[in-house]
């Protein structure tokens, strides 16, 4: 139903999966355990999945079916139970807290549902600022294309509060974008917004993979959000259970169909 | 609705708790001043009781002033025998009893005698009116000898000494110090022990030949009923028999004026801490007041809640308010402890300055709690009663918002409105100046207070422009990390301001009290200076009297060419307490010019005074009056000769000659000696001189005019000390201050916190962000502080000229170390909450709801 106008022609990109130019980020045989005993849930259950540099990648669960847990794992937000995360060749396990704050700073950018945004700064401070943490000056002609990729120029002075919750995502994205990250993290970016801002905030992911040959992963909900990307990886109970490439929203929808059924029917007959 | 009220203050301990503290200290501090003048009070009590019989005998008059001049009036002993004869007596005994005995100690240092008597008599085996014995033998015995003395328990202690030992004495008497074999050791009857008080102990005859030329003379006759016989009964029995000149007073009468007297004292001490509680709780109601205010804007969204759910405005209004009210109990009552470690530690505080309570109760009256919990409910009722009506209009629809905003009183309005008490309060100070007395200070305090208030009201305002340019120093010094403390300094100018306002309250007045100090320094030196001729004065540091012999002994001296001797004494003209200096008018020009408004110098005789230009001011004198002073021993009348300036060496009401004071009744005991020295002398030589009189003596030394004046201004400082100790409590209250609001602002900022984490700030550039954030609140408290005091300080200062502070001194190194202090008071206050900050989990922080 939500077949798109603001769809990007399908000719160029597409293709362009897996560019064999490597791996941006890679999880092995991932387990993350939250709880102890038998209150204990296993929210990733080895989950190993490789994502391509200058790739666009979905991930799609159903709900509780770890999604933002690997994302956080995955961001150096949380640690693993078991297993390795790579974000290009560097492990993160074993990193103490200053090394994963400097990877985080340096080599990920991270954009949340909501509040992705510092309220007393405007919005051109906000996209500055992992670079100013980082002591770093941005580079003028990076920040204008980002800028002017993310079509926010007019709005720059403006708090967060000034701008609305599209806009908002927008700089939230320019600024994961901004410090040249090896991998950019989304979880349910387009969560809160309704089609027309998330087919903005879409193009615009999908213009820096294509154009700036930028890793993006994004866990969304949603077929159509899903149908920008390169691939989709589906996880079921902490597991990757398949996934698609070149997805078109219908794809995704089927696909969503078959896994959901196949999911009653195997806790049908686990019981 | 009580039970959500309930269920809140357990489920949100922390916060509890970090409300509960602003209440804790105020009260404290209350609490803490009652329980500190109680002791005193009671212990003071306890002497006056345990040292009076059923009826004393004294000369008439003499039991109602205090000890400030030692009345010279005696009773023949013979009067002893004549009233063992009455049936009504049980025990007569007379009493010999001289002040300014001290006892040095085994280092050579003065035991005692800042304040505080050292009293010398004979022993005596006297039950006092509280049943128990004045004094009883507790160690060896009795003095005998004119070489010997008893000392009491706990200034032997002190001292060092030990039976046997050879105890150095300071006396008033000829020759002013002594050396004596201690033989015993007696113990005061009552508990509370002595005030710092010392106890000398001589037999019956030497202490008349020492200090009473050998004369069979008493001070005093106490007497103790017979069985059956009450102390009015006795009193009048005695009366019956007594000689001209002398009067009988029952115990309780007797105790009753002493009590008087020492009630003054007392009242004075405790209004004085009462001032420093005010100063408290003034600040503790703005922590309150914020703290609340913090707590309702967290909250605004439950509570929004709960008026979706249907709960009336008043609901809303009376759960936050019965929220304060559980809050305030709980305050009171730890505050209520903690004051009782306060008055520990003013007793200790006091006990510098020689007011030692020794062992002495810390009573805790009915009164004081009553008063800590009334305090800490009213106090925390009003100050949550704001938020809580702010929080009541909250409209239900808000609790579907993300982001519930209070409404906020504009900050215009409140502009207005503190400029209004400004003007309002400097309209009070200058009434104050006008008026006098205590009713001019209260109209000043009272104006100050309003000024402080209204500028704390401005102060969203008016610490704009201070952050900012705070700001831009962040910027340029830590980035990134300084931009966003400033922009969360700015964020909420009206937490900022008030978090910022308690300590600019303890500031202002600790700046005030700098000047003040200054100023006066820079006067008496200047007083010194300008007036002072002397080359070398003799003087007491502590302010006790010393023996006239010193000065007999110092003319003799080569190269001496004058002593002028000076004196004091206490007088009352009407109601009011006045004090008098003496001089020899021979000799003082040759000490000091004194300088002299109206009247002449050639008019000053045995029956004339000169009177301070204040005194003459507030009791309408002039020259050519005459008036009427009362001694212990009756009025004199004197006739007004001048008048001098407040301020110059000369302190106090009036100046009278030796002789003057003499026939006053007063026992001859000097204050200070004003030595020049014959114009070829060599000083060393004169000075070698003195030191030799005055060796054995470490109470009363030599000076040359800076240090006289270094001396002065020592007393000074001490005064400033005390004051900035008590003042550094309302500071630590505006410290906490600072961490509580901060520790809010975190708990309130989690997600951005987390989101800070989330995209690469460290865990350290997180905590100098809370410390800037927390050193901006400091140093603007600090500015507004300072500049505040400074204002008060050039306006006190010249309400004040005309007493003696006539030069203003602003003490300017002195100011920038408080700003800079008030900054590393920001760098302590953030330590907590920065930590807690920094410790919060990345991913917890983002998921927060
Ligand atoms: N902090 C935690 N403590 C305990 N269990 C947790 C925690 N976080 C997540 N879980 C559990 O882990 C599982 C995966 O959660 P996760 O948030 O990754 O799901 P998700 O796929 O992102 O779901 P949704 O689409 O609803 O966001 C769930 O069963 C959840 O209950
Ligand atoms: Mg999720």
């Amino acid at each position: 139903m939500f077949k798109s106008a603001s769809k990007p022609s399908p000719s160029t990109s597409y293709t362009a999966t897996a560019p064999g130019s490597g791996v941006a980020a890679r999880a092995f045989e991932v387990r993350k355990v939250y709880g102890e005993g038998d209150a204990s849930v296993a929210a990733l259950d080895g989950v190993s999945i490789d994502f391509g540099a200058g790739a666009f990648t979905a991930v799609m669960g159903p709900s509780g079916s770890g999604k933002s847990t690997l994302m956080h794992c995955m961001a150096a937000l949380d640690t693993v139970s078991a297993g390795q995360v790579f974000i290009g060749d560097i492990e993160l396990a074993g990193l103490g807290d200053k090394q994963l704050t400097k990877l985080r700073r340096d080599k990920i950018g991270f954009v949340f549902q909501a509040y992705n945004l510092v309220p007393t700064l405007t919005a051109q401070e906000n996209i500055e600022l992992p670079l100013s943490i980082a002591g770093r000056k941005p580079d003028r002609q990076w920040f204008d294309t980002v800028i002017d990729t993310v079509g926010l120029r007019d709005r720059l002075g403006h708090r967060p509060n000034q701008l609305s919750g599209g806009q908002q995502q927008r700089v939230a994205c320019a600024r994961a974008l901004v410090s040249r990250p090896d991998v950019v993290f989304a979880d349910e970016p387009t969560g809160n917004l309704d089609s027309a801002a998330s087919a903005e905030v879409l193009a615009f992911l999908r213009r820096s993979v294509d154009d700036h040959r930028q890793t993006v992963i994004m866990v969304t909900h949603d077929p159509v959000a899903a149908s920008y990307t390169d691939r989709v990886v589906f996880l079921a109970d902490g597991r990757v259970v398949d996934e698609l490439r070149n997805p078109t929203a219908d794809d995704v929808l089927e696909e969503m169909k078959v896994l959901s059924a196949r999911s009653v029917a195997g806790t049908d007959s686990g019981r | 609705m009580f039970k959500v009220t309930w269920h809140n203050l357990i489920a949100r301990k922390l916060r509890l708790a970090l409300s509960a503290f602003a209440i804790v200290l105020g009260v404290a501090f209350v609490a803490g001043s009652f329980i500190f003048t109680d002791a005193l009070g009671g212990a003071f009590d306890g002497i006056v009781k345990g040292t009076t019989a059923d009826v004393e005998v004294l000369p008439r008059g003499a039991g109602q002033f205090d000890s400030f001049g030692t009345d010279a009036r005696t009773i023949p002993a013979s009067l002893v025998a004549e009233l063992s004869q009455l049936q009504e007596a049980e025990q007569v005994v007379g009493t010999d009893q001289v002040q300014g005995v001290f006892v040095i100690s085994k280092e050579g240092k003065l035991i005692g005698g800042n304040g505080p008597p050292g009293l010398a008599f004979n022993y005596n085996e006297l039950t006092a009116i509280t049943g128990d014995r004045i004094l009883t033998v507790a160690d060896g015995q009795l003095p005998s000898a004119r070489d010997e003395v008893a000392l009491d328990v706990d200034t032997a202690d002190k001292a060092g000494y030990d039976i046997g030992d050879e105890v150095t004495l300071v006396t008033p008497g000829d020759p002013p110090t002594m050396k004596a074999v201690l033989t015993g050791l007696v113990r005061f009857g009552s508990e509370g022990g002595l005030v710092g008080a010392t106890i000398t102990v001589f037999d019956d005859q030497v202490i008349k030949d020492l200090f009473f030329d050998g004369k069979d003379v008493y001070t005093n006759v106490s007497l103790t009923a017979a069985e059956g016989v009450s102390q009015v009964q006795l009193r009048d029995a005695v009366e019956g028999v007594l000689p001209e000149g002398l009067e009988a007073l029952t115990g309780d009468d007797f105790a009753a004026d002493q009590q008087e007297i020492i009630g003054e004292i007392l009242g004075f001490i405790n209004t004085f801490l009462l001032v420093f509680a005010a100063v408290a709780l003034v600040v503790g109601t703005f922590l309150i007041i914020n703290t609340f205010s913090i707590l309702v804007a967290q909250r605004s969204r439950e509570l929004a809640l709960l008026r979706a759910m249907g709960a009336s405005k008043t609901q809303v209004n009376r759960a936050v308010l019965a929220e304060a009210f559980v809050v305030s109990l709980v305050g009171s009552t730890v505050g209520l402890g903690l004051g009782y470690l306060l008055a520990i530690g003013l007793k200790a505080l006091f006990g510098v300055i020689g007011l030692d309570l020794g062992a002495a109760d810390m009573p805790i009256e009915l009164r004081t709690v009553l008063l800590s919990y009334v305090v800490g409910v009213i106090v925390t009722l009003i100050a949550a009663y704001l938020p809580a009506r702010r929080a009541s209009r909250i409209s239900p629809v808000q609790a579907m918002r993300d982001d519930v905003a209070l409404a906020e009183t504009s900050l215009r309005r409140r502009f207005v409105l503190g400029a209004v008490m400004v003007a309002g309060g400097v309209a009070l100070m200058v009434a104050g100046f006008a008026g006098s007395g205590g009713r001019g200070l209260l109209l000043i305090g009272l104006g100050m207070l309003a000024i402080l208030l209204g500028v704390a009201l401005m102060a969203p305002v008016l610490g704009r422009p201070i952050i900012q340019a705070l700001g831009s120093a962040y910027r340029g010094l830590f980035g990134t990390v300084g931009s966003l403390a400033t922009e969360n300094t700015l964020r909420n100018p009206r937490r900022t301001a008030a978090t910022s306002s308690a300590l600019m309250i303890g500031l202002t007045l600790v700046a005030l009290m700098s000047i003040l100090g200054q100023s006066a320094k820079v006067s008496t030196d200047k007083a010194i200076e300008e007036s002072l001729t002397a080359e070398l004065i003799v003087s007491n540091a502590t302010g006790q009297f010393f023996s006239t012999a010193y000065a007999g002994q110092i003319r003799e001296l080569d190269g001496v060419a004058s002593v002028t001797t000076f004196r004091q004494a206490a007088a009352k003209m009407g109601d009011s307490q006045v004090y008098l200096q003496a001089v020899d008018p021979e000799s003082l020009g040759a000490a000091l010019q004194l300088p002299v408004d109206s009247g002449s110098l050639r008019g000053f005789e045995d029956q004339s005074v000169f009177v301070s230009s204040t005194r003459a001011k507030s009791s309408n004198i002039d020259v050519g009056d005459s008036v009427k002073l009362n001694f212990p021993a009756g009025p004199m009348a004197f006739d007004v000769a001048g008048v001098f300036p407040v301020g110059g060496a000369v302190a106090g009401d009036f100046l009278l000659t030796l002789e003057g004071l003499q026939r006053s009744g007063i026992k001859p005991e000097d204050s200070l000696l004003f030595i020049s020295k014959e114009p070829g002398a060599s000083e060393a030589s004169v000075r070698a001189g003195i030191e030799d009189v005055l060796a054995d003596n470490p109470t009363v030394t030599l000076k040359n005019q800076k240090e006289f004046a270094d001396e002065q201004k020592g007393l000074i400082n001490t005064v400033l000390y005390i004051i900035y100790a008590l003042l550094g409590l309302a500071i630590i209250i505006a410290i906490l201050g600072i961490t509580n609001t901060l520790a809010l602002s975190v708990i309130e900022r989690t997600r951005e916190v987390g989101l800070l984490r989330a995209i690469g700030v460290s865990r350290r550039q997180l905590r100098s962000m809370v410390r800037l954030e927390s050193i901006a609140i400091s140093v603007l408290g600090a500015v507004l502080g300072v500049v505040m005091g400074i204002a008060f300080g050039i306006a006190l200062q010249r309400a004040i000229a005309d007493q003696g502070i006539d030069v203003l001194s602003i003490p300017w190194p002195q100011l920038g170390v408080f700003v800079v202090l008030a900054g590393l008071v920001g760098v302590l206050a953030a330590v907590l909450p920065a930590r807690r900050a920094a410790k919060l989990n990345v991913l917890d922080a983002i998921t927060t709801e």
